[in-house]
């Protein structure tokens, strides 16, 4: 086995103990930005301040009692929570995050840091992304109860009718990346527009953009969306009968998708791991020679959940109805016409 | 080799997942199966340098179409078919399909063989006109489909509406207004 | 490369057993999955000679199958509702009447 190879795993190996440990380090980020957001400090007694709190919190979701109600099926009611999680872990496959590396001259030729760089990447996310929708709507079916039901149903109903708001702020990026890689629409993004702006996507489509946000977190089943799994409405919507291990597998899917949408965001819309801030510094040809982009990009991640957490101790939640047609009747045609203007102007501005 | 290998793989579990939609009487787990024997062929489009055509199968069939096959399932509270009743009216046991099915497939497998040994298998596509580069790139696919094929394209997006238009008049209450 | 014929075997087989799907199965919705079945073959062989003839016709084809499938398989399912909300019953053999 060759070196490139090794490494190559190696990296592959790092993105999934990365996105584990984004997973853990969210429930204690959320915990803590709530608690201070709420003016009082989040948990505190496990670790220094607190920063153990998800090992106590997994643990205890493991020493606890695995119940299958009476009627669930019996194969659906374990495939669900897998298949949320399966959908959520392969889904970070195409999304890169990191520039081409030599690790500092130990290869001869780069290799790139990302799980895999196939030409239709970004399309491979959006596939396994509604591959989640399943894990929901089994999880609300084979409980057999009514709450988890209703909840199952209108939790994929809602990842429904926002994957195309989604898809089509999406399909404007890449009409002007010129290429459904990630990869390459994260190059695109390199050097500066009238030398001083960052060349970010988001500057030529800053409502694509919000567009793209709000569909994310409407599509991970986030607040101010979270209606189906809201707890004063649904008891607990589609995991209500879940427990123990089947149950923690739920959030963290959660986690790890808004993980994705995150890291899909910064690199389609902030310029991944090239350009550090939204103007030029000089940091940013330091940071292309010694290979750092990968700090960059966590960075970007980084104040996207932030933005994400911010977001759901702020507002207050959609009543499912106003959620739809929120979706179909103002966020779809908004994200028509972005696009419709998006081939205009670059049609205009190339021909 | 281990070309072969992903195509065996991919195809038995396409066979294999298909049988068992067929053949299971819970129309939920049939739903799930038809899932996985649609992974199955979309790994086989990508064998032929079709990656695009792939995910499309994936998100519009497995991502949109089997997920209202579920919702419908699960609405309908879809009743499996009673187990004695399907045994006892089963078309297998009646004796003319039976022998009139037999000698059917004997005539199509006999064909099928026929065809096989007759030895005119292609292995490499004809004089290598387009290499596997160009017919998979997406930029060739939206070109000839916009420039060639717009008539059917247009169309297509009519036929969508006609079918969404049908699909909310046919399934309301009656007596609903709108 | 994989032979063409191999291709053309699985799409067989699959076709083959969507077909038997459609005439065996008592159950409306299996019925319309059935009819799924076949529409994938059918899109595997045109994806496969498209490959061996060197077009991507084959793949624009099967963007127009897929396309025709999902309107179909959305007016069927609303048709099953509307007449599963008539007759309680998803077998097929119930409404063999031709009064509604």
């Amino acid at each position: 086995m060759d070196l490139k190879l090794a490494i190559e795993l190696g990296v592959i190996g790092l993105t999934f103990f990365m996105l584990i440990n984004a997973s853990a380090l969210l429930v204690l980020a959320e915990r803590k930005i709530m608690g201070f957001m709420q003016q009082r400090y989040g948990p505190y007694l496990v670790g220094p301040h607190g920063a153990l709190q998800p090992l106590a919190d997994i643990l205890k979701l493991l020493f606890k009692e695995e119940l299958r109600p009476k009627g669930a099926d019996k194969w659906l009611f374990t495939l669900a929570p897998i298949l949320s999680v399966t959908a959520a872990f392969a889904a970070f496959a195409t999304v890169p995050w990191g520039a081409e590396t030599t690790l500092f001259g130990l290869l001869d030729t780069p290799i790139k840091l990302g799980v895999a760089d196939v030409n239709v990447g970004l399309l491979v996310i959006f596939a396994i992304t509604s591959m989640g929708v399943y894990g929901i709507v089994l999880a609300g079916w084979s409980s057999n109860s009514k709450y988890s039901l209703f909840g199952g149903l209108r939790a994929s109903a809602q990842m429904i009718s926002y994957e195309l708001s989604y898809a089509t702020s999406l399909a404007a990026v890449v009409l002007l990346a010129g290429s459904l890689s990630v990869r390459e629409i994260v190059d695109s993004q390199q050097g500066t527009w009238l030398g001083f702006l960052s060349h970010w996507w988001i500057f030529v489509q800053p409502v694509g953009f919000i567009i793209y946000a709000i569909a994310g977190v409407a599509e991970t089943n986030r607040a101010p969306f979270d209606f189906p799994e809201a707890e004063q409405e649904l008891v607990a919507g589609y995991n209500t009968e879940y427990s123990s291990v089947r149950f923690a597998l739920f959030p963290q899917a959660e986690y790890i998708n808004m993980a994705t949408m995150s890291a899909v965001a910064s690199d389609l819309y902030l310029g991944g791991w090239h350009g550090l801030l939204p103007f030029y510094t000089p940091l940013d040809p330091l940071i292309e020679q010694y290979g750092l982009g990968w700090m960059v990009f966590l960075a970007k991640v980084s104040g996207f959940l932030f933005f994400y957490i911010w977001m759901r101790w702020t507002l207050p939640r959609y009543r499912y109805d106003q959620l739809m047609s929120f979706g179909w009747k103002f966020l779809l045609p908004v994200s028509v016409v972005n696009l419709i203007l998006t081939a205009a102007g670059w049609l205009y501005f190339n021909a | 080799m281990p070309e072969m290998l992903v195509f065996y793989t991919f195809s038995a579990v396409a066979i294999l997942a298909s049988a068992f939609v067929i053949g299971q009487r819970n129309p939920m787990y049939s739903v799930l199966l038809l899932v996985l024997s649609f992974a199955a062929v979309a790994g086989l489009f990508i064998q032929l340098d079709a990656p695009f055509l792939a995910l499309a199968l994936m998100i519009v069939y497995a991502g949109a179409i089997m997920v209202l096959f579920l919702f419908v399932v699960m609405l309908l509270n879809a009743p499996q078919e009673d187990a004695l009743t399907w045994d006892r009216a089963h078309p297998l046991r009646h004796p003319v399909v039976t022998r009139f099915g037999t000698v059917l497939a004997v005539f199509l497998i006999v064909e099928l063989g026929y065809a096989l040994m007759r030895g005119n298998d292609l292995a490499q596509p004809i004089g290598s006109r387009a290499s596997g580069e160009v017919v998979s790139s997406v930029r060739e696919l939206g070109r000839v489909l916009f420039t060639d094929y717009i008539f059917a394209f247009e169309a297509t997006s009519i036929l969508i509406l006609v079918a969404m238009v049908g699909a909310v008049m046919l399934a309301r209450r009656e007596g609903e207004q709108s | 490369m994989v032979p063409l014929s191999h291709y053309l075997i699985v799409s067989a087989v699959l076709f083959a057993l969507g077909a038997a799907g459609v005439f065996l199965r008592r159950n409306l919705i299996t019925i319309l999955l059935s009819i799924e079945i076949m529409l994938n073959a059918v899109n595997l062989t045109f994806v496969a000679f498209g490959r061996f003839a060197g077009d991507v016709d084959g793949q624009i084809i099967t963007f127009f199958v897929m396309t025709v499938a999902a309107a179909e398989a959305a007016v069927g399912l609303a048709l099953v509702i509307a007449l599963f909300r008539h007759r309680e019953s998803l077998n097929p053999d119930t409404f063999t009447n031709l009064k509604w």
